[in-house]
């Protein structure tokens, strides 16, 4: 069977959190911070317009790039960012962000073009990239520098086959944010090479403290090679509605909607009406959730570092990195042995790159609870380690 | 800088369990800041009491609720004020508001039996001076108190364990 499958997705590697996910679905009480998605329900006038929609029959395609007033009400929402997209020709709809990681690398990369990924990242960069044909190149980060990237690390890494940059603030998995003076930094980088970015900014309404959210594409002169990706999932609590969206020039957004014309045709169509709605009248609970993983961001970082945790405040999404390099063992093997021990299951950074390794990733998206209960358990494992 | 009281409240009156030091860590203040804003808003009358959201249909000693429309003739000087007092003094009564629109007082009554809500009614609510007429309306069932859903079904819903 094997030499049916094509040379490229044979090589490929399941994702290592596939590997992790296996080994917890083996076992019984077991008290997760695994996971990447908000442990609020979708809130109900959003949940009630989809269930309205199906009951007026809407239940056909919708135009490929989305419909006209989700597009509309993308490009609304997109000014809070001092970005200005037409809703006809420079906004599409996809399939939650993910969609839109995979369609803009493949409008982008020619085979053999590197594409720099910055690590840690979202797991599914790399394969994407490979998928489309491109080379990946990583641009390490590190807790010393707060997860930021600088540009001089990127400078360093650009050779005449770069052709895309991916980048993603605020961070999964390290919850790290970027400021104005950072990204400015890149812009300069970048400015005037042949290089599109790609940011991936699904986090950006889950901010705290002092932090901003600023896209790179609102620099001057970024916004022409820039493809902003964001969606409904973790913001609104939308994860399994699969709606996200992306904003561009129109020569990119035309590229890739010719791919999801191909491949998805458009994002489903209950979904929509239910974006249209969260847009509209949804902000009011985003920040209801915001403030509550806010809490507990500083509720998990006070009690991680009071039992002698290394972690570094991360300021947005709702992940901790902590680091776990002076119990001197690999990431996988500490959160291997943590979730054999005591039941708790934290995701080993080193599956979100190399930088990742010597750090696991927590969420604090679980009731109060649940996160008492796992710093228990965390807790005695470290103390008898 | 200087904590926000309007956290503060919003916290308690989801979990009025909250200690000083556990809000302190929520919104990322001082503990002896935030115990002393909490005093100082049960000084103001801002936070008049706590309490636990009781859902008494899940207990044998069950209790009847009922909302009573009340009409008035509000007194000169004083207007709906003096009347509103007389009335919301009895222990039976626990809520009393005045109301825009087809009546004056919506008056929330609770008591062990429909007999003992009706009786109060009749023998204490309507023969007071300047009350025009009543309308009793009993709960039939809670669904819903105080934001808080009683016998949620939706629970937490299922995650996977692990996701990217």
């Amino acid at each position: 069977m094997k030499n049916l499958i094509s040379q490229t997705i044979n090589d490929l590697p399941f994702s290592g959190i596939r590997k992790f996910f296996d080994l917890v679905s083996e076992m019984d009480n077991v008290v997760s911070l695994g996971v990447g998605e908000p442990d609020f329900a979708t809130p109900w006038h959003i949940r009630e317009e989809a269930i309205f929609s199906f009951e007026k029959r809407r239940t056909a395609y919708t135009a490929n790039a989305g419909m006209l007033d989700l597009r509309r009400g993308i490009s609304k929402y997109m000014k809070k960012y001092n970005l200005d997209y037409c809703p006809k020709t420079e906004v599409l709809v996809t399939v939650g962000a993910s969609e839109g990681i995979d369609i803009a690398l493949r409008a982008l990369i020619n085979k053999g073009d590197e594409v720099l990924v910055i690590e840690p990242c979202f797991v599914a960069y790399k394969p994407c990239v490979i998928m489309a044909g491109g080379i990946p190149v990583s641009v390490p980060t590190s807790a010393k520098n707060d997860f930021k990237v600088t540009a001089k690390d990127i400078e360093k890494r650009i050779t005449k086959k770069t052709k895309a940059i991916l980048i993603s603030y605020p961070n999964n998995p390290t919850g790290a944010v970027i400021g104005l003076k950072e990204l400015e930094e890149i812009a300069t980088v970048l400015r005037g090479k042949n290089i599109a970015v790609i940011s991936d900014e699904i986090y950006s309404e889950l901010i705290y403290g002092d932090a901003k959210h600023i896209s790179i594409a609102s620099l001057e002169g970024m916004r022409e090679n820039t493809v902003v990706l964001n969606g409904f999932s973790k913001a609104f609590a939308m994860t399994g509605w699969r709606l996200g969206f992306a904003c561009g020039s129109e020569a990119i957004i035309s590229a890739m909607t010719k791919i999801h014309q191909y491949t998805i045709m458009c994002a489903p169509t209950a979904s929509q009406y239910g974006g249209i709605e969260a847009l509209k009248n949804g902000m009011a609970n985003v920040e209801l959730m915001r403030k509550e993983y806010d809490g507990r961001r500083r509720f998990m970082l006070k009690e991680l570092r009071e039992m002698g945790m290394d972690c570094y405040e991360a300021k947005g999404a709702f992940y901790l990195f902590p680091s776990i390099k002076k119990f001197g063992m690999s990431s996988e093997d500490f959160c291997a042995k943590l979730l054999k021990q005591e039941r708790l299951a934290v995701v080993p950074g080193s599956v979100f790159g190399e930088s990742g390794e010597g750090h696991f990733r927590c969420a604090y998206a679980y009731s109060m609870e649940s996160l008492k209960e796992a710093l228990v358990r965390l807790k005695r494992f470290i103390s008898g380690i | 800088m200087k904590v926000s009281r309007k956290d503060i409240l919003n916290l308690l009156e989801k979990n009025a369990k909250l200690t000083a030091g556990e809000i302190a860590v929520l919104i990322g203040a001082k503990e002896s800041e935030v115990a002393s804003e909490i005093k100082k808003l049960e000084d103001e009358k801002v936070i008049c009491g706590y309490g636990a959201f009781v859902n008494w249909e899940r207990e044998d000693d069950k209790k009847i609720t009922a909302l009573i429309e009340v009409k008035v003739t509000p007194s000169r000087g004083e207007g709906f004020s003096r009347i509103a007092e007389r009335i919301y003094k009895f222990s039976e009564v626990k809520a009393t508001y005045l109301m825009s629109g087809a009546y004056d007082l919506a008056v929330i009554i609770e008591g062990r039996t429909l007999g003992e809500v009706a009786g109060f009614v009749s023998d204490k609510l309507a023969p007071l001076d300047s009350i025009l007429s009543t309308a009793t309306h009993f709960v039939l069932k809670k669904y819903k108190d105080h934001g808080i859903i009683f016998n949620d079904k939706e629970g937490a819903g299922e995650r996977q364990l692990i996701s990217p």
